[in-house]
Parts: structure tokens; sequence; C-alpha cells
């Protein structure tokens, strides 16, 4: 009795654990993926009715706008999170001094919440309270830089705040990478005549290969989800212009009264977190049942 | 030991069933002051008269967070007594079933509620496709299509109150020239679609705000009024500051106190910010309806009441139903709320100027076919044909959309929606 208890005991107590996971994750991953299947408007309904919702979907203007905009935003919010987070790393791994304190500044923005960053870049990029208010202040009279308020340019004031937020965070997974690196190996390309550039390029940045690739799957699925930052910095505006595919969820659902449209649009997003994830989850695994 | 059990017992039985009479459980996002003042009054009614009240507060987003957790407590089949909910929404859960059998009807009949409110606004509150029995209460009359306007800042420019949208042009040009941002406004969805209907219904007139906008006609939606209205949309545009997408409204009632900007187009909400800065109207600033023929965009705050088996909630029903319609909660709580009664025949006494113009206008609208419901805030359409209409109509505010195009669209988005 004792030593099964003792063999079980673990498994016992992650059962709770499990089941409850089972259940609110991928038990609601499932409804969901179910409730796109009926056509569900204030209160879900449980008759099937095909792929209308899907067919609805990407007959939508706002839907494709929040596509594209989600497309815009990854790519430029992974290319300057990454190309940023480098460089400060590289800096910060010359041994300098107070790299402490540096690397804290650096690392501190990922402690606020979206919205607490979404709320203070609005007042900074607001072109009455902010940069081109000040700019005007100073003499600069015909200064502007008017990007939230103008529906082409918004979308990059969403990647300006979110890099602002994250590439600290990438700072200090290269950090880290380039720490656990030995220094006999960056000895030895300096004996042989290589410059810091050429060590960086060469040796050491082919060797963060798993830090790229963390960075990578961290960012885009951080992109994906994000809601709060846009709730914050532009509601989805101005018109539509800005809206993602997290806002454009809540907006069907809940002011729309259109939970199976809603419920499709989940499914895509679910879709596309998939398609980054479980790549990498795979990779991940393999090298682990290869040792 | 055991008499003490004993007392033990009968106490918790004493405590916990003991109550039997009027109770209800009442799901809003009444919280912030006036609002919570006026609901306190009503909550007090309903304790006199032996009622037990359940509050059930969610704030957040106005209304947002209600809304989900009602639909939360409706799938798990267990729905409060009573939630705000407003407009055809009224009409969807009915359809859904969670409504009926229509608890509050006899109070309805009884107390006479066909006599006591303007028959388009009775028709909102009665289930079936709005013919059937009473199943929600109004408490209220909002009215959307109002500018509010500083009186200073258009006495300096010599600009009387606009009675034409020509006028109103040219009073906000004269603003411009002056160095006076015209027109305070809020970016928003929300608020763009309130000032489109109020242009709407202004430009196009009553019959052509019905056919677009109550029985979406294709062919109304697409029509040269409609480029028209849009047209007027563009030139407001121009009228406001570049910081205006986004801004909340009550920033831009701001704007208009302080004489930064010299009018704003929102509904009676916005005179609470003016009594707040301790303004009245007339002198300081004035309420006005935007230019129309005899129009009035009415939004009207009710409470609908689900289905329950309780026979103490649904004594509770009825006794709130009573009461919320009472004279004396619709003036109190308009007198904090801002906007007029309900009931027609509550005396207009304790209101103010606005208030009072309000109310003789909501009866000549009524004679004259000119009263209308807005759809921008939900009571023409349901949530699904607003968002449509509101996508399009913020879509061309904020960019350089034309108005043929921007018609068109209107169109298509509520065929798609369809």
């Amino acid at each position: 009795m004792f030593k099964w208890l003792e063999k079980n005991l673990p498994k016992i107590v992650m059962a709770p654990a499990v089941g409850l996971i089972g259940w609110f994750v991928y038990g609601f991953v499932l409804w969901t993926l179910y409730i796109s299947f009926t056509n569900s408007k204030i209160l879900p309904k449980y008759e099937l009715w095909g792929v209308g919702q899907y067919v609805k979907l990407w007959g939508s203007r706002k839907w494709l706008i929040a596509v594209d905009n989600l497309l815009i935003f990854t790519a430029l919010f992974l290319i300057f999170c990454v190309v940023i987070g480098i460089i400060l790393a590289i800096f910060l791994d010359q041994k300098i001094r107070a790299e402490g304190v540096l690397r804290t500044i650096y690392l501190y923005p990922m402690a606020l919440s979206f919205i607490v960053t979404g709320t203070a870049w609005k007042w900074i990029l607001n072109p009455t309270l902010g940069i081109q208010k000040m700019f005007i202040d100073w003499g600069f009279e015909n200064f502007t830089f008017d990007w939230l308020v103008n529906r082409e340019m918004a979308i990059y004031t969403i990647v300006i705040a979110g890099v602002w937020q994250s590439a600290g965070f990438v700072m200090a997974l290269f950090l880290a990478g380039l720490r656990s690196v030995e220094d006999e190996i960056v000895k030895a390309a300096k004996i042989d005549g290589a410059n810091l550039f050429t060590v960086y390029w060469k040796i050491l940045l082919p060797m963060m290969r798993p830090v790229f690739f963390t960075s990578f799957v961290i960012l885009v699925h951080i992109s994906i989800k994000s809601y709060d930052l846009i709730v914050a910095l532009t509601q989805g505006g101005p018109g539509i212009s800005t809206t993602m595919p997290a806002l454009y969820m809540t907006q069907t659902a809940f002011h729309k009264s259109q939970v199976g449209l809603s419920a499709a649009s989940a499914m895509m997003m679910f879709m596309a977190v998939a398609a980054v994830i479980i790549p990498y989850l795979y990779s991940e695994l393999r090298r682990e049942n290869a040792r | 030991m055991k008499k003490m059990l004993i007392a033990l017992i009968a106490f918790a039985f004493t405590s916990t069933s003991s109550f039997a009479g009027p109770k209800i459980e009442v799901l809003h996002w009444w919280t912030s002051g006036g609002e919570a003042a006026a609901l306190k009054v009503l909550k007090d009614d309903f304790a006199a008269n032996g009622g037990e009240w359940l509050d059930m507060p969610v704030t957040g987003g106005g209304g947002d967070a209600a809304n989900v957790a009602l639909k939360a407590r409706i799938v798990a089949g267990d729905p409060p007594s009573a939630s705000q909910i407003k407009g055809p929404t009224i009409q969807e859960y009915d359809q859904e079933g969670v409504v009926a059998p229509y608890n509050i009807d006899p109070i309805a009949q009884s107390e006479g509620w066909d006599s006591l409110l303007d028959p388009m606004i009775a028709a909102v509150h009665k289930c079936q496709n709005n013919s059937g029995p009473y199943c929600a209460a109004p408490v209220n009359i909002h009215r959307i299509d109002w500018m509010w306007a500083n009186k200073a800042v258009f006495d300096a420019n010599g600009i009387s109150v606009p009675t034409s949208w020509d006028e109103l042009n040219a009073a906000a040009e004269k603003l411009q020239a002056a160095g006076v941002i015209p027109f305070a406004h809020g970016g928003q969805a929300w608020q763009d679609a309130t000032v489109f209907e109020a242009v709407a219904m202004g430009i196009g007139g009553n019959n052509y705000y019905k056919n677009c906008y109550v029985d979406l006609k294709e062919t109304c939606l697409r029509s040269e009024t409609t480029v028209k209205v849009f047209d007027q949309m563009r030139k407001l545009q121009g009228f406001t500051d570049e910081g205006s997408p986004g801004r909340d409204w009550n920033v831009a009632t701001g704007m208009v106190i302080e004489g930064k900007a010299g009018f704003q187009i929102m509904g009676d909400w916005a005179k609470g910010e003016f009594t707040a800065a301790g303004k009245v109207p007339g002198v300081d600033y004035y309420c006005a309806p935007t230019p129309s023929n005899n129009g009035y965009l009415y939004n009207v705050d009710s409470f609908i009441f689900y289905k329950t088996s309780d026979p103490d909630k649904q004594e509770g029903q009825k006794l709130l139903a009573k009461l919320m319609m009472g004279k004396n909660f619709q003036k109190v709580f308009n007198l904090y709320k801002g906007s007029i009664p309900a009931r027609l025949d509550v005396s207009m006494d304790e209101f103010d100027k606005c208030a009072k113009t309000s109310n003789s206008d909501i009866k000549t609208a009524g004679a004259s076919g000119g009263l209308v419901p807005s759809f921008a805030h939900g009571m023409a359409q349901g949530n699904t044909m607003k968002a449509a209409l509101q996508d399009v109509i913020t879509e061309h505010f904020n960019s350089d959309m034309s108005s043929v195009d921007a018609a068109n669209a209107l169109a298509d988005s509520v065929l798609d929606n369809m």
C-alpha cells in the first residue's frame, strides 16, 4: 500500500491540475471549434450550420484589415525587437561599468503591462499633447508627427510601443546566450586574427540559433494575441485601421452579438499560433530525444 | 449541549428561510455618482415595500463587462431577475427563450403603461416582436441629436444657434478663422456614428432616416441623399482638431466648457459635465437640437425581466417594474441622469431648461412623425447591424474615402449582415 502510494503519488498530485487544464483549456478549445460551425448569434446555439461562419469571416473587410495588420505588426515587431535586442546585448556584453543598472533599465519595460505601455505611448504620440506639441512649443512650427491619428501610419505606432516593451526581453535572452559561450572560443578566434565584428558575426551569433528560435516563438505568439496594447493605444482606430484579430474577436462576440463568427476568428488565431508553436515543440522534443 | 444544538438549528432556520416576500436580483452597471444615487432611491423604495434587493453591479466598459456576466449567467441557466438591456436586444433575448412567460405583463396592464408611454416607446418594451406582452420597463429617454455650444465663444464671434446645416457650417468656418476649434469631437466609432445619425436625420429628413436606418432599404442607403450626408460628415471632420481620434466624449465636452472649442454633438448625458462644472444652460452654454425637421432621436434605457420559477422573485419582478415606472423614480432618476422621464405625465417643474426642451420636443416629434430610434445607441437595430453601419461610418470619417464609395460600402455592409 505504502509502496503503491509512493510510486503513484506524483500522478495523484498532478491529476487535478491535468484534469482542470484538460477541461478548461482543451475542452474549451473543442467547444469553440464546435461553436464556430454553428449559427450562434447573441448566445451559443448547438445546431450545426456548416462552414458558413468561415466563409463570412474571410469575406469581411474588417477581418482582412485585421489580418493585414497582423502581418505588418508581426514582421516589424519581430525584426526590430531582435535587431535592437541583439545590439543592446552585444553592447552590454563588452564588460562595461554599471552593467547591472543598464540591464535593469532596458529590461524594465517588460515589468509593465501592455495597458500601461499603451496609455503612456498614447499620450506621447498624441499630436496635441506629446512629441509634436513639444517640438512646436520649442519653435519648430512646422514639425509634424501625427502617426497615431493618421490611419495609414497608426499601425506603426503600435509597433513602436510593442518594440519598446519587448526589445529588452530579447536583449536578456541574447545576453544570457552570449554569456554561456565559453571564453576560449572567443580567445582562439582573436588569436587567429579575427576582429570583434567578425567574432560576433561569424562565430557567436551563429551559435545563438536556439535563442533566435526561442525569441521568434515568444514574439510571434505575443503579436498574434496582442489585444491590450491596441485597446489602450488606438482602440482599433482611427476608424477601423488598426483592428487586429484578437480585437476583432472580442468585438464580434460581445459588441456585435455574433458568437459563431467570433468563434471562427478565434479558431483562425488558434491555428496561426499552432502553426508557430508545433514545429517549435517538435524540434525541441526531437533534440531531447536525440540526447 | 442538546438544548444548544436545538437552539442553533432553530436559529439557522430562522435566519435563512424566514424570508418570504418580493425578492429581486438586479444586474446593472449604474455605479458612478448620479446613477448610483438614483438607484439608491429605487432600492429604498423597494425595501420600504417589503422587498429584498440582491445587488449585482458589474462595472467596466460602459456595460460591456455586465453583458459578458449576463451571458455567462444565461448560458449557465441561471439568469438574474432583471438586467439593463435595451432596444431590439430585448427581442433577441426573447427569441432565445429566456424571457417568457413575461411575469411583469399583468402589472403593466393594471398600471396602464399603454397610456403612460408614447406608442413607439411602448412597443420597444413588448416582447414577441414588439406587439406581445410587456417584458421590459423603460426608465428614461435620452435625446441624441443635441448640439452643446459655448455661449461666450459664440457671442464673441457673433454667432447665434444655427438652424440649418449650412448655417452650422458657416458658423464653424467663422470659428476656424478666429482660431477656435469649431467642433469638439472624440474620434471613436460610436461617437462618429452619433454625429452621423444626427446629420442623417437633419439632412435627409425623418422619412429618409426611417427608410435607411430603421428599415435598411438598399435603394435608400445607396441614394444621392446618403452621399450628401457623407459630404456633410466630411465637412464636419474638417472642423475637428488633430487630437480628435480616440478622444473620450467627456474630454471633448470639457473643450467646449473651457471655451477651447465651439460646439459638440452628443446625447444629453453631456449635460452632466456642464452641470458638474457649475455651468447654467442658456447663460453659459446652449443646448439646442441639431438642425432637423422636428426630428427627435431617442435612446431609452430599459430593464428586462427574465423568466424565473421562484414565486418570491416573480413578486419581486412585479414590484420592481411598478416602482421603476412610478412617478417618483422616473423623476428623481432623470434629474440625476440628464435625460427625461419615459412616462409622459411626470411634472417637469424641477427639471432644467434643456430637459424641458427635450420633453416638449418629443411630444411635437411624436405627433409629426419625427420621433425616430437612434441606431448608434442600439435602438433601431440589433448589435450586429449597428456594428455593420458603425464600421463604415467611422472608416469614412477617418479616411479620404469618397462619399459615393461610402454610401455603397454602407449598403454592402448592411447586405452582408442581413
